[in-house]
């Protein structure tokens, strides 16, 4: 990455961390129903990874998706509007925090069962291929995926059809309340398993928006070059617990100091300094992630409810949900 | 074409039928390719259309389903095999969460074109675990239709109308149907989903069957007339759309409605036909309605019991006689 890519990688990153604290406080506020899983800490995965990207790429992502939705083009306004039940949120207010999407540009959903979204994303790089188009696909899941069996049901056929796909685990230590270490028997839930599958596994520092993007643009060229399937294990930290308001207080003072220490924020920042972009430069980009969150709040806010009427749409493809004549 | 054609050579024929008019029609499933499907109902796809349109699969029942849907989701038009419909359950996450709710849970910005076909049903004494007739599973599911053709022309035409529908379609091909034979239809033969067939006319009693059940119901009515009772036999064709108005126009007709049914009465397809009959038609009816469904029990695997358990001619007959006191 170059100072202006990384500034705006920074930037995205700013906004994201901004939205989620937004959508932290929206929740406690109770204008957020049902759950949210938030994504603070985790920026640089997403960010880092779409920018390695083509625009006609496929992304499939979890129910912990917001920085996916954002890293490939949703906004704060719409994604924050969906949160809040708005009619002009990304999905209509049919999906909610768990299902973001945005079609559009490739970010083709976020699913809330376990797993289940890596089989579809080798598909999507199934199709790909059929078509001969050299779009990738990629499946952003949890540690906590690397012990279900769609995850091996999915990497098995990726590596026997060498399709276009990278699996991208967010390795956050944590399968919701439990340490990811103390249900595997492996150290890396993700990367130690793909070598039986004959896919690579690789590791990168998950909170580093350069080194995911350079990952994440090598095992995508491998992948476009028809070199088959990889795996990239993240290792992140969330900043929040694993939904709603849960405190984590499972999680060990250290080791949450340790990895605060190790924002992926600050980790952009000081890159950006050693390259010589001037502090005030950063604190601009700041400002405008802070203001158009700020913004976003209060667009969203103002959304119109859903008309009920809608609850009857969209389960068929002409638009209705007529079941019987 | 021959004279004839078999409910086995009929499925192979429906799909060849659209990858020659549509090449984003894409098969997936275990043993399909070089060896023809365990049933045999894709003989012949391998060699017309290649290993690029023909894929064999591990036995993944989740990355078989969920990587039709991604290929649905993204342009192409896969009919994924599951060879047995017991075998449903290794991935119904895909059937009852992922497929039916993608394009309501994104407020309609996806759109999920593919076909899941499967092997139905009992009577070939598979034991319990490859046997059950499985479309009242699917029945549950807002947002699947459901398709299980009784003869070869409507897995013909059936097929034709799931692969181009732009919504998901559970297609149930029966495996007590499989070497029955009939006349095959002309080219672009299309029967579009949710329309049921009267496949015989009579005044006095309306039976409402589905796949194999049709042949049953067709058997009973040919000895109920030699008794002097007229039945109508409604094929129903698919379960999603269910065509409610041919059922309630027959039973203006008949007043006296029987659903034959191999699924178990416990949650089976009927108590919804006959639900929406008393809801809707309970004025048409001058007799109770009964349903001839199968026993709720696992299916057994030696003859003797799995007659007992899956409805029969008798049983229909008798379910028939009953009513006509009335």
């Amino acid at each position: 990455m170059d100072p202006a890519e990384l500034l705006a990688a920074y930037e995205q990153m700013a906004v994201i961390r901004r939205t989620e604290k937004a959508a932290h406080d929206l929740f406690l506020q109770g204008l957020v129903k049902g759950t949210t899983h938030l994504a603070a800490g985790q920026e640089a995965v997403a960010v880092g990874a779409s920018a390695a990207l083509r625009p006609d790429d496929y992304v499939f992502a979890t129910y912990r998706g917001h920085h996916h939705a954002m890293a490939r083009g949703a906004t704060p306004q719409e994604c924050l509007a969906e949160l809040m039940s708005r009619a002009t949120g990304l999905c209509k207010a049919k999906g909610g925090s768990m299902h973001l999407t945005k079609a559009s540009t490739g970010m083709l959903g976020s699913y809330a069962i376990v797993g289940a979204h890596l089989p579809m994303a080798a598909g999507a790089a199934w199709s790909a291929k059929l078509r001969g188009t050299e779009q990738i696909a990629v499946a952003f899941f949890g540690d906590g995926a690397t012990n279900i069996g769609a995850f091996h049901e999915a990497l098995n056929l990726a590596a026997v059809w060498k399709l276009p796909v990278l699996f991208v685990c967010e390795n956050n230590l944590y399968m919701e309340y439990t340490p990811i270490a103390d249900v595997t028997a492996v150290p890396r839930p993700a990367a130690d398993r793909a070598p039986a599958y004959g896919v690579p596994g690789e590791v990168v520092d998950g909170n580093d928006v350069v080194a995911v993007e350079d990952a994440v643009a090598r095992l995508a060229r491998r992948a476009r070059a028809g070199d088959g399937p990889a795996l990239l294990e993240a290792q992140t930290y969330r900043h929040f617990g694993h939904s709603r308001a849960d405190p984590a207080t499972y999680r060990p003072a250290e080791e949450v100091e340790r990895w605060l220490k190790h924002d992926p924020l600050d980790l952009a920042r000081g890159r950006l300094v050693e390259m010589g972009v001037p502090e005030a430069v950063v604190a601009e980009a700041d400002e405008r992630a802070t203001s158009l969150v700020q913004k976003a709040v209060e667009a969203a806010k103002a959304g119109p409810e859903p008309d009920p009427r809608e609850a009857l749409t969209d389960v068929w493809a002409d638009g209705g949900a007529a079941w019987r004549t | 074409m021959a004279d004839v054609i078999s409910y086995r050579e009929a499925v192979a024929e429906g799909i060849a039928r659209e990858m020659r008019r549509d090449p984003t029609v894409v098969c997936l499933g275990e043993d399909i390719g070089e060896a023809g499907g365990v049933f045999k109902t894709t003989v012949g796809l391998r060699e017309e259309f290649g290993a690029g349109r023909v894929w064999d699969t591990p036995i993944s029942e989740q990355a078989i389903v969920g990587a039709a849907m991604g290929a649905a989701m993204t342009g192409m038009r896969p009919v994924a095999e599951i060879m047995f419909s017991d075998f449903l359950a290794c991935c119904w996450d895909y059937l009852a969460n992922e497929i039916p709710k993608v394009r309501y849970m994104t407020g309609g910005q996806v759109t999920v074109p593919l076909v899941v076909r499967t092997a139905n049903g009992g009577g070939l004494g598979f034991g319990a675990q490859h046997s059950q007739a499985t479309e009242n599973w699917a029945f549950t599911v807002p947002g699947l239709k459901i398709a299980a053709p009784a003869t070869p022309a409507d897995v013909i035409g059936m097929m034709a109308a799931a692969i181009r529908s732009d919504d998901p379609v559970v297609f149930f091909e029966h495996k007590g149907l499989l070497a029955t034979k009939g006349a095959p239809p002309p080219p672009d033969h299309v029967v579009e989903l949710g329309r049921a067939a009267v496949v015989r006319e009579g005044a006095d009693v309306t039976l409402v069957a589905l796949a194999s059940m049709v042949p049953v119901a067709l058997k009973a009515a040919e000895l109920l007339a030699g008794e002097g009772i007229e039945a109508e036999v409604v094929d129903l064709r698919c379960l999603v759309p269910l065509d409610m108005s041919t059922v309630l126009a027959s039973l203006g007709r008949t007043s006296r409605l029987v659903t034959v049914e191999e699924n178990p009465y416990q949650g089976g397809w009927g108590a919804t036909v006959v639900s929406v009959v008393a809801d809707e038609g309970f004025a048409l009816l001058d007799a109770p309605v009964r349903r001839v469904a199968g026993e709720c029990v696992p299916l057994p695997f030696a003859d003797a019991l799995e007659e007992e358990v899956i409805p029969t001619v008798d049983k229909v007959v008798a379910a028939v006689r009953g009513l006509a006191a009335y």
